[in-house]
């Protein structure tokens, strides 16, 4: 098992090594943040002076040993534009995201898969069909739409909720947590659904999937053979075997999520992360840009060695193929 | 002797869009204690889902629509769920095939025998390990204390089905149904497993249908045979007879396949035709299309025979001298 942690450690090593050589050389390439961040009635002595203080005069080689070097030192460099240190301003932005991303796909998963071993359980069920058209719509319908109408319905027709911000906050750790308030939650409420809901018609469609295959094997038959309970059958056998999948999606979206929830950030003013690297985009603002690229392949990199791990906990034949 | 199970004119039907599959259609046998029954029939002829009828388990869109079963004197057909769920396992078990697909590769042994004592029993840890450890000593699983721990791909082929009938011992059922339990196995295995079912059914009086398409199996196992073809019962009677002395045409094919009754090098014989489909199964007998000895009589539906304990169901059954070749 040791040994497996091991050998992964080195592989994320090692795609961390190529994506910060990728990340760089694209940003580089995307365009020149100097026609940006300079007024263009700047002195051509001003412009000098600032493409030499920000490095840009060095060839893309140094550029990136000395980024590297930082990077080891854990600097990530300071904003071109904020002038603030990147990791600051990109850890400040974090915490909206996290909590905004880790309630709406917990919940997305814990109700869909419910429901979805329900329609698989029970497919021939009215309730099933109802599910199963919802996860359809969930599928087809756009989330910016669906945030639209979400706002349109509860912030402005019923007036029940806040359209857009993150609402009171409360410290803890250093950082903003909404939350922990009420407040905050209803906040939260809104871009949480919205985030959430084509998750949950993903979560739904894979434990249906999953529960009408596996009710159907051997292995649930002799388990009815042997008088065990229906909600035992799913609790203990069902469960462990449709987990699989479930936690694969769960891993790759939680990572997605994380990082590109920038439509629905921008659509409710949520202050997170997705919406800071929209605008370094725009302005062309490389050590935000950078950072954030290493820091979301660094997440997926971590996430998907949790997913393993986990697999190897649910799994004995992967633990045994480990060793 | 007890009879532990009587079934009699069980009718298990399929409603599909296509129409009504007749899966088992009016079959009746009985069962003493200890004694083993041998289900044979070819891929199709209702002898698994006569199995699954009998703990109550046929899956949609199945429904046992005729018939009682009487296992220890009570009428299983048209128990409520709630009332079946308590005898299975319990009174009645079932083996399958294939133990790689019955056993929940993620779970332990001990979990999996655990579940299926806890359905029946209250049972606090150390019962439930020393009831384990008994059942598995039973079936010959060597050092079975530290083998509970174990997950199914950590045994052999031959141990995993062990396992799974060590499961269904756990509760010392009065009747198991096995449903091929040998047919996955190597044919060594085999052997072995047989003849320890044989001297479990003697030592612990469960009786057991032993359901197979293969004959050599189940003959050296049985002592009565139910030959099914098509939801029917077409012939039954100690396996001896039946085998020395068939009396249905069909019965005589499956015997003549046998491998071990052809002469080396030359083809082996085989029953002309197919397994029609139970949709559009022939008026009368359903085995006159692939018969030799059909006639224009055979459109109607052949009344059962018996004599002694034989029972037979043809217009014309094979006389005695004929059926040695």
């Amino acid at each position: 098992m040791l040994g497996f942690v091991i050998q992964r450690l080195l592989q994320a090593f090692l795609v961390m090594v190529a994506m910060s050589v990728i990340v760089f050389v694209g940003v580089y390439a995307i365009g020149n943040p100097i026609e940006i961040i300079i007024p263009p009635e700047a002195t051509e002595e001003i412009r000098q002076a600032v493409i030499r203080k920000l490095g840009l005069d060095l060839p893309l080689w140094k550029q990136y040993f000395i980024f590297v070097t930082n990077l080891i030192q854990g600097d990530f460099g300071r904003s071109y534009i904020y002038n603030l240190p990147v990791l600051e301003l990109i850890a400040g932005r974090l915490p909206a995201t996290l909590e905004l991303v880790l309630i709406s796909i917990i919940s997305a998963t814990v109700i869909g898969v419910t429901l979805g071993v329900y329609a698989g359980y029970r497919p021939n069920s009215i309730i099933s069909k109802a599910i199963m058209a919802l996860s359809v719509l969930g599928f087809s319908v756009p989330s910016f739409w669906v945030g639209l109408i979400l706002i349109l319905t509860f912030a402005v027709n019923l007036g029940v909720l806040p359209a857009g911000g993150r609402g009171e906050v409360v410290t803890v750790l250093g950082m903003d947590w909404s939350f922990l308030t009420l407040d905050g939650l209803s906040h939260i409420l809104l871009p949480a659904l919205n985030l959430a809901f084509f998750k949950l018609a993903m979560m739904i469609r894979l434990a249906r999937a999953g529960t009408r295959e596996i009710m159907l094997t051997d292995t649930i038959k002799f388990a009815r053979a042997a008088g065990i309970s229906e909600g035992r059958i799913l609790r203990r056998h069902l469960m462990k075997l449709i987990s699989v999948p479930i936690i694969t999606v769960f891993g790759l979206e939680l990572g997605s999520t994380l990082a590109f929830a920038v439509v629905t950030e921008t659509i409710f003013s949520w202050p997170g992360i997705g919406k800071l690297i929209i605008d370094s985009i725009t302005v062309l603002d490389r050590p935000v840009m950078v950072a954030y690229l290493i820091l979301t392949a660094l997440l997926f990199v971590l996430i998907n060695l949790t997913v393993d791990l986990v697999f190897a906990m649910i799994d004995p034949r992967i633990r045994a193929g480990a060793q | 002797m007890t009879k532990v199970l009587e079934v009699n004119e069980l009718k298990t039907h399929f409603f599909t869009r296509d129409g009504v599959v007749k899966a088992v259609d009016g079959v009746s046998f009985s069962l003493e204690k200890g004694e083993i029954l041998g289900l044979v029939g070819e891929s199709g002829s209702g002898k698994t889902v006569t199995g699954f009828s009998l703990l109550g388990l046929v899956d949609a869109p199945g429904q046992i629509v005729g018939g009682t079963i009487q296992l220890n004197g009570e009428n299983l057909v048209g128990l409520p769920e709630k009332k079946l769920r308590a005898k299975r396992g319990k009174n009645i078990a079932m083996i399958f095939q294939d133990p790689i697909a019955t056993l929940n590769p993620l779970l332990t042994i001990r979990t999996q025998m655990s579940l299926a004592l806890e359905a029946h029993a209250r049972m606090n840890k150390r019962e439930i390990e020393s009831r384990c450890i008994d059942v598995l000593t039973k079936v010959g699983i060597p050092d079975p204390a530290a083998r509970l721990d174990s997950y199914p791909h950590e045994f052999s082929g031959g141990m995993r089905q062990r396992v799974a009938i060590a499961i269904t011992l756990l509760h010392s059922p009065g009747v198991i149904v096995a449903d091929e339990p040998t047919t996955a196995l190597d044919v060594s295995i085999q052997a072995q497993i047989l003849s320890e079912m044989r001297s479990l059914a003697r030592e612990t009086g469960t009786a057991m249908i032993w359901i197979s398409h293969d004959l050599a199996t189940v003959s050296s196992l049985a002592t009565r045979l139910l030959v099914m073809y098509a939801g029917k019962v077409v012939e039954e009677g100690p396996t001896a007879q039946v085998l020395k002395n068939p009396r249905h045409p069909y019965t005589r094919g499956l015997i003549d396949s046998l491998p071990a009754m052809a002469k080396p090098g030359e083809p082996l014989t085989q029953i002309s035709g197919t397994t029609p489909s139970l949709l559009s199964l022939p008026p009368g007998c359903p085995f006159a299309p692939r018969c030799d000895r059909a006639s224009e009589v055979c459109v109607q539906d052949p009344t059962p025979e018996t004599n002694a304990d034989r029972m037979w169901r043809c217009h014309h059954p094979m006389q005695e001298e004929e059926a040695v070749r």
